[in-house]
């Protein structure tokens, strides 16, 4: 009994001494263990007389819950530092780029067609689509540019005979959806047209997305509303003047071409604006009434707008791409900056 | 349209400065597309008399010459034009005078002779393009000592307008003026026209036998005219400004009226008339060459003007060489002319022709002007060329002619159309400055619409114009109201939106190529593919129409490879154009290639080519996309583009939706490229199908897998061995994992050992050994009786 203190002096040193946790768990046997040797004291007791065992009980006792304690404070700076050790292996270098297959990207008239899409989907339009390959009743006669129109002029026609050719336009698109469906119509139409022109700022192909809305009571206020807040809402610029200038298309009247204020310059001229201030970016005019004819719409009872712009002239405005016909030669280095 | 503000201003001249009017005339409807300056800036070049003129003394080709410029003394000059005369007026350039280009004029000694100042050519002065050799003969009458530029009145801009094809009422000056008067609210003046007293009773006989293109013709013949005669400088200058050369002064003052009142007029040249005037259709294969030296052969659609031996002219669109006006020309037979639009729409272009006439016909020529404009040409020409003028002759159809319109304008369809009630009194002011006298009642107007308004026919032209002349930009804004309806809306299908972010997702950049492509490129790959061919292509390598979008693909592989983009992963969709055109198929397709290494070039990647199992796996994340991922099957097959035995065709449903391979080598060797690509093409709208998810019950019971390795010929496709253990393995069989493909060691040559993993659970109990064992039999049964195979021990 009377080397206890000492034997718990021992302990001590052990637990400290303990590098690791089985050296630990070695110590913890060795003196708290069923044969230790503070285990053994308490075994002891019996042989000590009655009246001394209580107070030599406690003492073993508080030697062993000490102990005991220390053993625990010991593993956890152990565990502590075992797992320290080892987060420090295991350090990686986490400004190392990530491993697999990085992302591509839409290309950026997918983008612009898919975002003019959307606005005019939320407020209630379909998305329309037709064949590429027309004929000249679709494409020009009931667009009211019949033959020799001098209006047949404006755009260069692909030809593949007297009466097949690829379509200058995707108002054909509208001309089949108003001979299958009745007003109200309202309706999106992008995809891809095709002039034969090639230049600086012209491509055999381009694409164009027109609207169309047929309904009862509708004007060219309507128009203006609708054209005002796309545009507000296409370049994010509630402020961006909008004006309207008398135009001529043979499948509208009135009609109207659609320009913006400079998004390049604010306004003040640039040579993108022509030093005008101002951009022509969309076409737009009520129905014709000949069309509706073609259509078979009834012109007393309905009235509807039409509109067209060109995807890639927004989406070089909105980007700020300079030359058009990168939009077509699919060069990679391109094509990943608008992903 | 081109014109000189000047000149509009003669006929009318609002308080605005250029750009001011300008931008009116744009927001007009008139779009000015430029409005330059009709000289370079100079200064200091004023109008001198050349009043003597010496040999240099020291110089073959140089005149020292004096000339009077107003400044009070007589100014030595040495000129090196050979032109240059005693008595003539000249531009002349003092020192300190500032030429375009910045070319300051100082003394200065020519071969020991003191000069000092320029006489100047009209190219130094910038007025002309081409350099002249001589200097610039002014009219006689110049004022010596006036300042050049203001006698000029150089201090001019020319005004451009692209016109749209509804207003040929504005090619011309008095069209232009018109409008501009109306937004201006000023009235329009031009110069006097008093007809002309002929002075002889000779004529020349004119016959229409097609009333119907040509209800009017007036001829009148001028005898004795002076073809030599200089066209004066203030309409050479006013040609000039308006983009029009002057040839010699009859060709002039037919232009200069042209431009003036919009009517194109001919001039020909009696000696070369025989009989008469006939105007009719060619006849199929007539000869005529042009004015251009031309010569083509007539259909019998085309109007022409002929005489007793045949065709002269195209009606509206050219003269012909023989019966034009030459030099030698002493009496002219002057054409002025209504052609109806129909009679000219399409004639010009047809012979590859564009001309002034046939522009302003196809778009509508005032049929009141033929008289004016016969009449002012006669009186420029008396004026220029002289002459004796005869009577007018005229030939006109009465029935033929346009009659006057008239339109009915409801106020309740303005109103409703322009969201917009104007005041009545507005309305009819606005119709009346255009020239369209109304009738007014309480709910309508009643609009005479004018002589050269062709483009006005139905209520709604008129709206527009009422709506032009108010404003569009103060026309009011609202947005459309509608009925809110929900519409069916497939859950099933796949938008193509969302394939597409599928592929973006798994590295893909979205390619747009040209739905045309060359021949020779489409023909390696698909020799057997019929494509429409365009019957007018911008180029032969864009000539015909893609049957795949392989062409396209391999194209844009190329771009990339020739700029180093060795690791290329493009994808695009699109219509592809199979058959002739009248059993066409246009048919919406999704395509993809991919070249190069697997990973981007990095410190964790390994460096590996992609291969067919790459873009396959690509295309099945596609294919599973729609929820039925067992509807889809790849099987062997044959592709003209494609290694043959890299090569599958995509089956949905059993029916053929695609390809998937790898580029034929022996193709790509003809194609020049150095390396492997695979590619696939699949129809979008099979692409685009899928079915609604359906729940089964989870099973509470456990899993029962074993794993078989099979042996098998090596040319057996799995697709076979798995078709076989699906039919085999029972309907509690819930999964197949085909964990391990091995040849080589251990397993005899041309065999393969196909591992697989097969998982049983059934929903409502444990399934026992007995039973697993049991289908597991019939499996190694069945497999060994079809194909041999056996399970590797």
């Amino acid at each position: 009994m009377d080397h206890l203190p000492n034997l718990v002096a021992e302990a001590r040193g052990a637990i400290d001494a303990a590098q690791d946790i089985p050296a630990l768990d070695e110590v913890r046997v060795r003196y708290l263990g069923k044969k230790g040797e503070i285990t053994a004291l308490l075994k002891g007791l019996g042989k000590l007389p009655p009246e001394e065992r209580p107070a030599a009980g406690e003492r073993i006792n508080q030697a062993k819950q000490e102990l005991g304690s220390e053993l625990d404070r010991r593993r956890q700076l152990l565990e502590k530092a075992a797992l320290d050790a080892r987060l420090a292996a295991e350090r990686l270098d986490v400004t190392l780029p990530g491993r697999g297959q990085p992302g591509g990207g839409l290309h950026p008239v997918t983008r612009t067609l898919e975002r003019i899409e959307s606005l005019f989907t939320r407020i209630g339009f379909d998305v329309a689509v037709g064949p590429e390959i027309e004929d000249d009743y679709h494409n020009f006669e009931a667009l009211n540019i019949p033959a020799h129109h001098p209006a047949r002029g404006m755009a260069d026609t692909f030809y593949f005979d007297a009466t097949r050719l690829l379509r200058t336009h995707t108002s054909p698109v509208q001309v089949r959806t108003m001979k299958n469906e009745e007003p109200p119509i309202r309706i999106v139409c992008p995809g891809r047209v095709y002039r034969s022109d090639s230049d600086l700022t012209h491509t055999p192909m381009f694409h164009q997305v027109e609207g169309l809305l047929v309904d009862e009571d509708v004007s060219f206020a309507d128009l203006k509303g609708t054209i005002e807040d796309f545009l507000h809402a296409f370049f994010e610029r509630d402020d961006l003047s909008v004006r309207f200038r008398p135009s001529y298309f043979p499948f509208t009247e009135p009609s109207a071409e659609v320009d913006i204020q400079c998004v390049m310059c604010g306004g003040d001229g640039c040579r993108v604006c022509s030093h005008s201030g101002w951009l022509e970016v969309m076409g737009c005019g009520m129905v014709h009434p000949e069309v509706f004819h073609h259509a078979g719409i009834d012109t007393e009872r309905y009235k509807g707008f039409a509109f067209g712009m060109g995807a890639e002239r927004l989406a070089m405005l909105r980007y700020g791409v300079n030359d058009l016909r990168l939009f077509f030669e699919n060069d990679l280095r391109f094509l990943r900056q608008f992903a | 349209m081109k014109f000189s503000e000047q000149w509009l201003r003669e006929w009318v001249s609002p308080q605005l400065a250029t750009q001011a009017l300008a931008d009116q005339i744009t927001m007009a409807g008139l779009e000015v597309d430029a409005v330059e300056p009709v000289a370079a800036a100079f200064k200091g070049v004023v109008v001198a008399e050349v009043v003597d003129k010496a040999q240099h003394p020291d110089a073959d080709k140089l005149n020292v010459c004096q000339v009077v410029d107003g400044s009070g003394e007589t100014v030595q000059v040495v000129c090196g034009a050979p032109n240059v005369a005693v008595g003539q007026k000249v531009a002349f350039a003092q020192v300190g005078a500032v030429l375009p280009g910045d070319f300051k004029i100082k003394k200065a000694k020519l071969r020991g002779v003191e000069s000092r100042g320029m006489i100047c050519s009209a190219s130094e002065l910038g007025l002309e393009e081409e350099t002249s050799p001589g200097i610039m003969e002014l009219p006689l009458d110049a004022p010596a000592g006036e300042d050049f530029r203001a006698w000029m009145g150089l201090d001019d801009s020319t005004i451009e307008v692209d016109l749209t094809p509804n207003r040929g009422d504005c090619l011309s000056l008095k069209g232009m003026a018109r409008e501009v008067g109306v937004l201006n609210r000023l009235a329009v003046e031009g110069p006097a026209m008093a007809p002309v007293t002929p002075t002889h009773d000779e004529t020349f006989p004119v016959q229409v036998r097609d009333g119907e293109r040509c209800p009017r013709y007036i001829g009148r013949l001028i005898k004795g005219v002076d073809v030599t005669a200089d066209t004066p400088l203030w309409m050479v200058e006013r040609l000039r400004r308006s983009g029009v050369r002057s040839i010699d002064p009859v060709v002039d003052i037919t232009n200069y009226v042209m431009l003036e009142l919009g009517q194109p007029l001919h001039a020909f040249d009696r000696a070369n008339l025989h009989e008469r005037v006939e105007v009719r259709l060619a006849r199929a294969g007539e000869q005529l060459t042009l004015l251009d030296g031309q010569e083509i052969a007539l259909r019998d659609d085309t109007l022409v003007i002929a005489d007793g031996r045949g065709a002269l002219a195209i009606a509206g669109v050219m003269g012909g060489e023989h019966s034009g006006v030459n030099a030698d020309t002493r009496d002219i037979f002057l054409e002025s002319a209504f052609f109806t639009q129909l009679a000219v729409a399409g004639q010009a272009r047809s012979y590859g022709l564009h001309t002034d006439a046939s522009h302003r016909f196809e778009r509508g020529v005032d049929p009141k002007l033929t008289h004016d404009a016969v009449e002012r040409a006669t009186a420029l020409l008396l004026e220029i060329t002289g002459g004796e003028p005869g009577p007018l002759i005229e030939a006109a159809s009465a029935e033929h002619l346009p009659t006057p319109r008239q339109i009915v304008l409801r106020r309740a369809r303005l109103e409703q159309a322009l969201g917009l009630s104007l005041p009545a009194e507005d309305v009819t002011d606005i119709l009346e400055r255009l020239g369209m006298p109304v009738e007014a009642d309480d709910v309508s107007w009643r609009v005479a619409v004018p002589s050269w308004r062709f483009d006005v026919a139905i209520e709604e032209d008129l709206i527009e114009e009422v709506a032009r002349i108010h404003g569009y930009n103060r026309l009011p804004v609202r947005r459309p109201q509608a009925r809110l309806g929900l519409r069916p809306d497939g859950e099933a299908q796949q938008p193509l939106s969302r394939l597409r972010r599928q592929m973006v997702a798994r590295g893909y950049q979205e390619a747009i190529n040209y739905s045309f492509v060359a021949p020779e490129l489409q023909k390696a790959l698909l020799p057997q593919a019929v494509a429409p061919t365009l019957a007018n292509p911008i180029s032969s390598d864009m000539s015909v129409m893609r049957a795949s979008l392989f062409p396209g693909l391999i194209k844009a592989l190329e771009h990339n490879l020739n700029r180093q983009q060795s690791r290329v992963r493009l994808f695009e969709t699109g219509l592809i154009f199979r058959g002739e055109l009248d059993e066409l198929s246009q048919i919406p397709m999704m395509g993809a290639l991919v070249c190069g290494n697997r990973d981007p070039e990095g410190w964790a990647a390994r460096g590996d080519k992609v291969d067919f199992f790459d873009l396959k796996g690509d295309l099945e994340s596609l294919l599973a996309m729609g929820g039925e991922p067992d509807a889809w099957r790849f099987e062997p097959g044959e592709h003209s583009a494609l290694h043959p035995g890299q090569a599958a065709r995509v089956l949905y449903r059993g029916e053929e939706a695609g390809w998937i391979g790898t580029l034929h080598p022996a193709v790509r060797a003809e194609l020049g490229l150095k390396v492997e690509a695979v590619l696939f093409e699949v129809r979008l709208d099979v692409l685009s199908q899928g079915q609604l998810p359906a729940f089964t019950p989870l099973s509470r019971y456990p899993e029962v897998r074993r794993d078989l390795a099979m042996l098998v010929d090596e040319s057996l496709p799995v697709q076979s061995l798995l078709d076989c253990l699906r039919e085999q393995a029972g309907e509690w069989l819930t999964e197949i994992n085909l964990f391990d493909v091995y040849q080589g060691k251990g397993v005899e040559d041309g065999h393969k050992s196909v591992a697989l993993g097969l998982t049983w659970q059934h929903p409502s109990r444990t399934l026992n050994d007995e039973e697993i064992n049991q289908l597991v039999d019939a499996i190694v049964t069945e497999s060994g009786q079809r194909f041999g195979a056996r399970l590797r021990s």
